[in-house]
């Protein structure tokens, strides 16, 4: 067992190393669509901890997105806060939020869950609309010069730089991943993985699987939270755009297609589906029913994704 | 100052309002009281109704109510045709699994919606009233049509409680929903109730569409809100439970229409989903529903 962890470590290294060198090789513009594909994949890594791991599907993950989102750009967009400081409070925030959630969220199951998450993140959206004033509703908050640059440690990062902007979300990718790699190795993992396989059985073990559950859901949530506190400063704007259903869904495709429960699927699927997305955006206005074509197309006839599928035929390591 | 006429103007309204709301959550709450799924596509069958029974003004001739009997027919009869469809090439290939089912009713949303869009357009288009004979209160005059609208909303439920209660199609709906192992060794063919009940469920929320379009515009988005609305009746009036979600419909659609005076209509939806999904949490069994297997 040992020696297969140490496999899809090492993989993941290498993993990381190409991404790392991908920002020499590839055009501006590529370098800043990967940019993108990096914030997000820790968005659907995040979601990939409860989905995959834990076997539990929420429909309301853009809550948690917003929550960092918001909860780093309006300290910033108000108050000043440098952006160092508003990240982690956009991290804490929406471990905060995800907790409460998870607390009343987590006393349902299965589908009940699933329209309890959905109806959660639905007031969240809708109030960010109510409260416009402030959050800027629909038409969003452009967060001010002041607030695109910051110091660390005496370096000066600005985050209109392409290049910056590139590292400081590899930097972020690289932890998560590893943080995900260790929290689904181990006991932890193995009992996330027991939940999901057999929470009945998990609980008359001795293991207090709403606990467990619980704190899946808000590590989850907290790297949500994380990749909406990044996407919101990073590129300089929040909008309530973020918080709707469609940002509920988007984590979930990424995972569906690039494989639930395999530590690199997030980033496959994130990585296929932006590119894929993009492209079709630019021709059609009704991009999003590829979305709806495809997600039916995993559930019928690949529920386990890309890596799921190459997990199973060649490589059982690959979880 | 005499408050008489508001609040019969208020009540008129409101009824309209959960009589249309009634018919869209009946079809989510019959489909899931029997096949045990949740349908997230239920609002696009609502918007294929409205769009369909545009079409159906826009494409005949004559006056406006040859147009909205056309509707009537075939818009929910294309719909039914439809979800049955889906039903058949989605539902049951993945053995009517929820959360699969949930993943897969999402991406059928998504390819309904889009597909009205390309083919619909973005605008919102108006439909005209089949009849425009207004009923003369001594205080105000009301459109008869909306009238109309709470008149066939009741019918349309006194049929389908007949058929589910007095008929043998309903014995087979309900032998299905109570146990579908069994009910298929006495020879219910479970495949085709499933199919018809999902038709049927659709094909409400599409008449409700139909009936909707005369008072409020067709958009290729208007089957959001309908949906929510749904889930909020048939949670409150309990899964499945059809006088629940009756009662729960009424209830909804008149306040609605009362707190969206007090309140913007933000901050009502708002309250109004994180009340439900705290009863979800723990009250699960609905308010006026008991608690069924």
């Amino acid at each position: 067992m040992i020696s297969h962890d140490r496999k899809l470590l090492v993989l993941c290294l290498a993993v990381l190393a190409v991404l790392f060198a991908l920002q020499f090789v590839l055009s501006s513009y590529l370098v800043l669509a990967l940019t993108r594909i990096l914030i997000l994949a820790v968005f659907a890594m995040g979601y990939n901890i409860l989905m995959g791991y834990t076997g539990l599907l929420s429909l309301g993950h853009s809550m948690f997105f917003a929550a960092g989102l918001y909860a780093s750009g309006l300290v910033s967009y108000y108050w000043g806060v440098p952006l160092g400081w508003a990240f982690l409070i956009g991290i804490v925030a929406s471990a905060v939020v995800s907790l409460v959630i998870g607390l009343l969220a987590l006393r349902t199951e299965a589908v009940a869950f699933m329209i309890v998450t959905l109806m959660f993140s639905q007031v969240a959206f809708l109030s960010t609309l109510h409260f416009s004033k402030i959050t800027g509703g629909d038409q969003g908050l452009t967060l001010p010069t002041s607030a695109r640059s910051f110091d660390l440690f005496g370096l000066v990062l600005d985050l209109t730089n392409d290049t910056t902007r590139f590292n400081i979300a590899f930097v972020v990718f690289a932890a998560v991943l590893l943080l995900t790699y260790a929290a689904t190795r181990g006991p932890f993992g193995r009992l996330l993985v027991a939940v999901r396989g057999n929470a009945d059985r998990t609980e008359m073990l001795g293991f207090d699987i709403y606990a467990v559950k619980l704190m899946a859901f808000t590590l989850s949530g907290t790297i949500a939270g994380t990749a909406g506190a990044l996407y919101g400063l990073m590129f300089g704007f929040i909008g309530s755009s973020f918080a709707d259903f469609q940002n509920s869904i988007q984590p979930l495709l990424f995972t569906l297609v690039g494989g639930p429960g395999t530590l690199l699927g997030p980033l496959l699927g994130t990585g296929l589906m932006t590119m894929l997305i993009d492209r079709l955006s630019g021709l059609t206005t009704a991009y999003l029913i590829v979305v709806g074509v495809l997600l039916i197309v995993m559930t019928l006839w690949f529920p386990k994704g890309i890596l799921g599928t190459i997990r199973d035929k060649w490589a059982r390591w690959l979880n | 100052m005499n408050i008489v006429p508001y609040l019969l103007l208020a009540t008129l309204e409101g009824l309209v309002q959960a009589s249309v709301l009634t018919l869209t959550a009946l079809g989510l709450s019959v489909v899931f009281g029997t096949m045990r799924v949740v349908n997230v596509a239920h609002g696009e069958f609502f918007m294929l109704g409205a769009v369909g029974a545009w079409a159906c003004a826009f494409l005949m001739p004559g006056p406006p109510w040859v147009g909205f009997v056309v509707a009537l027919l075939v818009a929910p009869a294309i719909v039914g045709i439809l979800a049955a469809a889906a039903d058949w090439a989605i539902l049951k290939r993945i053995d009517y699994d929820p959360e699969a089912t949930i993943i897969s009713t999402i991406g059928l949303l998504y390819i309904i919606q889009q597909f009205v869009l390309m083919t619909f357009g973005p605008n919102a288009q108006a439909v005209d009233t089949p009849f425009y004979y207004t009923i003369r209160f001594p205080w105000f005059g009301y459109s008869s049509y909306k009238i109309f609208i709470i008149v066939a909303a009741v019918v349309l439920v006194l049929i389908l409680w007949r058929l589910m209660k007095g008929s043998r199609i309903g014995l087979m709906m309900r032998a299905t929903q109570y146990d579908k192992d069994t009910a298929q060794n006495f020879g219910i063919p479970v495949d085709r109730v499933y199919s018809g009940v999902f038709a049927v469920g659709a094909m409400l929320a599409a008449i409700a569409g139909v009936l909707v379009v005369p008072s409020q515009q067709a958009h290729y988005l208007m089957g959001h809100d309908p949906l929510l609305l749904s889930f909020v009746v048939v949670i409150v009036g309990g899964l499945g439970s059809i006088p629940g979600t009756i009662a729960a419909a009424v209830l909804i659609g008149l306040s609605d229409g009362l707190l969206s005076v007090f309140f913007s209509p933000t901050l009502a939806k708002i309250a109004s989903t994180l009340l439900v999904a705290l009863v979800l949490v723990f009250k699960p069994e609905g308010l006026f529903g008991k608690a069924d297997r």
